[in-house]
Order: C-alpha cells, then structure tokens, then sequence
C-alpha cells in the first residue's frame, strides 16, 4: 500500500500543528463556537450527544497491521477501548475528549494517518471496492489513481468551504462494489479500444435527503485529465451550487436543477480551459504511486488445496463460513477473507482494541500485514493462502470475528443513529441488534440467502437505506421514534433507490415487519431468485400487503 | 492598529491601506428571497441592488477608492478621469459575476485593485473568484480579501490569487499572519504555484 515520502508527512505534520493551534485558540475563548465549527469538521471532529466523535480517514480502506495495531492502543487510550467502521470505510471514536485530539492527531501522524476532511464541507475521503487489486472480475486496480486524487484534493484551496460535502469514488471493476452512482463525482475506470485506461465520469449521484443515482457526464475520460475534471466539475458547483439551503445544496440538485446536458456544457466549457494544465497527471507519477500498489510477493501454488477440502468436508461451521466469508482471488491458491463485524446482537461495524490487535496479528500472519475496511463495515484480509484459512478462521472466530453472514440478511449496514449521533432522529443499532437476534438461527439465514438490509437513522443516509434490498429509516414523530420501511433498493452496476411499503412503524415492531417481508420472499421465490429478483419481479404490493395486513391496528396510519 | 495584511513577492506584512472602500448606502427595498431563475442559484436569498442605492452611493471626490461593482457600472462616466488616474478600484461580493465587470471594463488591469467581499466564512465562492481573475482574466494587481476573514482563510486564499487581507474588524491581523505559511509543500498546482508537487519535487521514481 502506499508509503508516505518526507511530502506526505510533512503535510500531515503541519497539519496536526495547525489543528493544535486552532483547538487552543477555542479552548482559549479566541475562536468562538461557531467559528471553531468548520475548522473542526474539517477535521473530523463531531460535537455529537455523549462526547465528541473523531472520525479517523482510511483512504480508499486501505490499513497496514502497523496503523490497525495504533487505532487499537488510541481507542484504548484516548477512548472506551473500541472505534466504529463506517460506510465511508472510516473509523470512528465515539468518547475522545476535544482537549485530547491534537494529541491524536499526532499519534496517527505516527503511522502515516490523519483525520483530514473526514468531513465538513469539502471532498472527503476516496472509497472504493474493498477487493481492489485482488478481484478476479477486475480490469485496473484504481488505488494509485485514488492516492493522486487523495493528495490533490488535501487542502484543495478552492475547494476548501464547498456549498456541501462531496463525495468521490473510484471503481475499476467489471461488477461496481463502489456504488460510484451514488457519489457526487463516480469514477468509473476501464480500457477503452485502443487499452489505454479511461474513466467513465458519473456525476450528481448521492444518497441522503434526495436520493439520487448519478447520470454520466462524460463516456471517455484520458486517465491523465481526471484532476482537471474533476476542477471542472468542482468548480462549477462551488460558484454555482446552493448555499442558502443545507438540504439543497448538494451538487445532485444543482445538476438536477440546469439538466445533465446544461450542466454538462458548463463543464466542458470550463474544462476547455483547464485541460492540459501542470495539474495533468504524468505517466511518471502514475508510475510513482502505482509502485505502491504492486502484487504481493504471491507464491505459485496450486488451484487446489487437499487440506482445505479437507476442512471443509469435516466441519460443516467451516465450510458454512468459507461460503459466505471467502472471496474468490486472481491469484492461484489465495482467496479474500471477510472478518464479519456484525456478530448478532451487537452494533455493526463496532470493533474493540483487542479485536483490532487480533486483527493486526491475523493480517500479520495470513496476509502480508495488510488489510481493507469495506463500506459494509467489515474488515477484509485480502491475500489468504487457501491452505492457512482454517488456521485463521479458528483464531478470527476465536476473536468473535468470524460470524458466517457476509451478504446474508443480518450483515446490516448501519450508521451510529441515535446512541450517538446529533443528527439522528431515530436509534439505529438496537434496530440492528433486535433483527440480528430474530434471524440468529443461521440454517434459515442461510436458506433466505443474499440479502442486503440497511439502517440510517435520520435522512442523511449514512447507513445507505435507500440502496438496502431492505432500507430502514428512522423518522420522528412528534418526538417519538418510527421506522419507515423500503424494499427494491440495490448496489451495483443496476442500481436501484428503494420504495416505501407504506406507514412507518414503532421500534419493537420491526424485527417482525422484516420476518413477514423475508415470508413472502420464501412463499414466491423461484428457485434462482434472491431477495432483490423477487422484489423486482413483483414490485411491493404483495410484500406491502403481507405486512400490513397483519399489522396490529395500534399503530398510526399517516406515512 | 491596521487590519491590513499585504503580501509582496512572498513576504507578508501589515501594511497601512491606502483605499478607502465605498460601502452602498443600506436598501430600503426587502431582500428578494427567491431570484427564480434557476441558473442564478447564486443569488437565491441574496440581497440585489437598487436602482436607489447605486444613486445615492457617496463618492468620495478625493483618494483612492474602492466602489461597488454596481456604482462602478452605473456610474463609470463619473469616474473615468479617476480610473485613468489609477484612484479607483472595484470589490464584488461573492455572489456577484466576473462577466459584468469585464462587460462593463474589458481591460482589468488599468484598475490598481480588485477586492472581493466575502460574507460568511464558510462561502468558499472567493476561492473560485480569486483563482478566475487571476488564470482565466489574467488580472495581475493587488486582488484583495475583506468581510469575514479569519486567519484559517490566509493560507487558501494565497493560493488562490489574493494578495491582501483586511483581518475582520474583531481579531489581530498580526496574529493572523502566521497562517498564510501553514503549510511548506502543497500537493496540488494552484494560482501561487501552478505545478504540483509532483512536477516541482522530486518524489522518486
């Protein structure tokens, strides 16, 4: 992965000195709240119910054993000894004190980390597919253009104070597992017919109060003009985008808003002027970066491997985790293993810092002491010889990490919510918890199959509801707490935003609004169709139909 | 104390201002909440100008001054012996478009100044202004930053073009000064410094 040179980290130096600066000068009374505000956003840092919430950057979900082993003694140090994986493939601490964070800041500048622009509003953190580099279905590994990108857009001086957030994701798959079309700028890169690497650009995409699937801006993008279009993109959303409404200010309503086409022209106006500037990426520094990202030092093996037959043929809890945990990998002999963080009945994406040791040791001992976060909140050890998988599954399960549910019903997406967050109108996590512990028999897990289910617990949509097969969203009414259901949402290259079933329903309702939806999906499936197919093939009314027929007569009516 | 800081190849100081700014007199129509045009989104909920307040702007009959975009368009007859003398500058606010100052005055570079009024911290609109005047516009004297402007503002609006400073009237500008240096190697090409790391430093191969 990549190294840090004496640029990277004088920058990040610099930056924990600025940072201890401008906290002094709040704690000082110098800087008043609202001025602090935007400074410390821009740097992670959350005033949320409990205690701050410091959110830690993993770019692109990239973490060495050395960095995961540091986020394990900082939660234990500055924290309540765990940290929580978001959906941008972040961590997050949930009590630091803001006296501490300077403190922090410095402690990750350490290990080549830092907690720059993991929010406020300006382009945050690059996510991609946590199989990047390793996927069979891969066609270019994009992780040294997203380390250019990272560093373009670190303290980007036009675009510090954007109208609003603005998320950028990279893919170079042939099957997307970075939901490009849900981020502000999506791109998406290929060979193109003479097998130069080109990057088709998808813009105006984003989640939250507006969901909105991204249009493509451009088919055919040179890999060396991604910065200046992206400038030009940027920069015709921060003169132009809103700044009068945080809920319109997004650039999907500003692209709504002129029309792809009118937006479009802008852009290329613009870009006419910028095309071929110093910014233009050089073959050299692709070159550079990329050197980072080279294979492991893969042994040859064979396809097979007779002992983990073996192990799979003798223990069926095994071989049920190889199902859903193991990924298939392009190199002979190796596979990608997922570490479930979503044992049933705990918050998802919640590890502790003697899970993150552990981890640190496994990716140590399996996996070239490298690892990825994903934006399902998982951990992934990437490079994992088929003959040392039962010799890690039984250290992962002996951490609680080997849970068999990846991609099943209670591998759930699900930010903090109301526990924590300010912004929350709704828990999320016991909601989580609740249906974890209804589905805990994992034969019939296993048997309902793929299944994505989503929580957010306001219309934020960190926890990606509206792309959930199942969405979950937490509204209030009148002060009170009420889940609204949607079905249909999906990821991928055949995106979709989910739809609303009807009326919303009360927390301890709704382990059992999803056990009826998960009933109609075994009543009708045929024998090839997940969840999703099923949901597609007959739309909501029969779901919608089950579920409220049955639903007690307690509850409100209004939607 | 002034709150001026000025940047003269490379090396900031507090200077003292020699421009005295011609503030609008205050409207007596109620801001517009809605422009409705869609492409206008910049002037949703921003207050335009009256036909009123451009009539009734003071102008100083001596000195340097800085007038606003709107009295400097509306009322350039007045003021064309003193642009030829170099006494007038002209500030815009964020919302305000380049296109009209160079519709009404194609050759920048006779104004000795250009100064932008950013409101609100948090409008990071300057930042694209300074950089289009500067690259696209090809101004090349003192551009300067005034409103809300805190010293976490210096280091960005250098690199995008500004060469002045007034600190908001509340805080010091020798304090301030400080942070125009926060960071000794930027990543990316901007105004100050148009290459990019990587094509100024040798990062290795």
């Amino acid at each position: 992965m990549y190294q840090y040179d004496e640029i990277d980290q004088q920058i990040v130096d610099e930056r924990v000195a600025q940072y201890r600066d401008q906290t002094r000068r709040y704690l000082a009374g110098e800087l008043t709240e609202d001025e602090f505000r935007p400074l410390r956003l821009q740097n992670g840092l959350y005033i949320q119910r409990q205690a701050p919430m410091l959110r830690i950057a993993v770019p692109y979900g990239m973490l060495s054993s050395k960095q995961l082993r540091k986020l394990g003694d900082i939660a234990k140090k500055y924290d309540k000894g765990y940290g929580h994986f978001s959906t941008r493939q972040n961590l997050q601490l949930n009590w630091p004190r803001l006296e501490d964070t300077p403190d922090i800041l410095a402690e990750l500048a350490t290990v080549q980390m830092h907690a720059i622009q993991t929010s406020g509003n300006c382009i945050r953190n690059i996510t991609t597919d946590q199989f990047v580099g390793i996927a069979p279905d891969e066609v270019i590994d994009p992780r040294a253009m997203a380390e250019i990108i990272r560093q373009w857009s670190t303290f980007h001086p036009e675009f510090a104070l954007l109208p609003r957030k603005f998320k950028i994701a990279v893919s170079g798959t042939k099957e997307d597992r970075a939901i490009v079309q849900a981020h502000d700028i999506g791109l998406e890169f290929y060979r193109d017919a003479n097998n130069q690497i080109a990057i088709k650009v998808w813009v105006g995409g984003g989640l939250g109060r507006t969901p909105i699937l991204g249009t493509v801006i451009r088919d055919h993008l040179e890999w060396q003009h991604a910065l200046t279009y992206c400038e030009a993109i940027i920069r015709v959303y921060n003169l132009h985008g809103r700044r009068d409404n945080i809920y319109k200010a997004r650039i999907k309503i500003l692209v709504k808003a002129l029309g792809i086409d009118e937006f479009r022209k802008q852009v290329e106006a613009e870009w006419l002027h910028l095309k071929d500037n110093e910014n233009t990426i050089t073959a050299a520094e692709l070159a550079r970066v990329a050197k980072h990202f080279d294979a492991m030092p893969y042994e040859t093996l064979p396809v097979q491997d007779a002992s983990f037959e073996a192990a799979i043929a003798g223990d069926p809890a095994f071989a049920a985790w190889v199902k859903r945990c193991v990924h298939p990998h392009k190199q002979a002999g190796y596979r990608a293993v997922t570490l479930s963080l979503k044992p049933h009945g705990s918050a998802p994406g919640d590890i502790t810092s003697e899970q993150m040791w552990a981890v640190a040791d496994l990716a140590d001992e399996f996996s070239f002491g490298e690892l990825r976060s994903s934006h399902e909140q998982n951990l992934i050890l990437a490079d994992v010889r088929l003959s040392d998988l039962y010799a890690l599954w039984e250290k992962a399960r002996a951490n609680s990490l080997a849970t068999p549910n990846i991609g099943l019903l209670t591998d759930i997406i699900c930010c903090p919510g109301g526990d924590f967050c300010s912004l929350a109108n709704a828990k999320s996590i016991p909601i989580a918890e609740a249906i974890q512990l209804q589905f805990d028999n994992l034969d019939y897990l296993h048997d309902i199959g793929e299944l994505e289910l989503n929580i957010s617990g306001c219309m934020n949509a960190c926890g990606h509801h509206h792309v959930g097969h199942i969405g979950i969203l937490g509204v209030d009414k009148d002060g009170s707490e009420w889940y609204q259901v949607t079905i249909g949402g999906k990821q991928g290259n055949d995106a979709s935003i989910g739809n609303v079933i009807g009326p919303s329903f009360s927390a301890d309702e709704m382990p059992n609004v999803v056990q009826k939806l998960i009933e109609v999906y075994l009543k009708e499936r045929t024998a090839e169709e997940r969840f999703i197919d099923t949901v597609r093939r007959l739309g909501i009314a029969p779901f919608k139909a089950h579920v409220y027929a049955t639903k007690e007569t307690n509850t409100e009516v209004t939607a | 104390m002034s709150r001026l800081i000025t940047l003269k190849n490379g090396i900031a100081e507090v200077t003292t201002d020699q421009w005295t700014l011609v503030n609008l007199p205050e409207s007596q129509v109620e801001a517009r909440k809605q422009a409705g045009k869609v492409v206008l989104f910049k002037l949703t909920g921003e207050q335009t100008v009256t036909d009123a307040q451009i009539a009734n702007t003071v102008i100083p009959e001596t000195g340097n001054i800085i007038v606003p975009l709107s009295v400097f368009i509306a009322r350039q007859q007045e003021l064309k012996t003193r642009i030829a003398k170099g006494e007038i500058g002209v500030w815009l606010a964020t919302h305000e478009l380049l296109e009209s100052l160079t519709q009404a005055w194609a050759d920048l570079n006779s104004l000795p100044i250009i100064a932008i009024f950013v409101e609100r911290f948090a409008d990071g609109r300057i930042f694209s202004l300074g950089n289009l005047l500067r690259t696209r516009l090809g101004f090349k004297n003192e551009l300067r930053a005034f409103g809300d402007v805190l010293r976490d503002q210096l280091f960005f609006l250098k690199r995008s073009g500004f060469t002045s400073f007034v600190i908001r009237a509340d805080r010091s500008a020798e304090d301030a000064i400080a942070s125009l240096n926060d960071f000794t190697q930027p990543y990316q090409g901007a105004v100050d410094e148009p290459r990019p790391v990587f094509k100024r430093y040798n990062r290795g191969a």
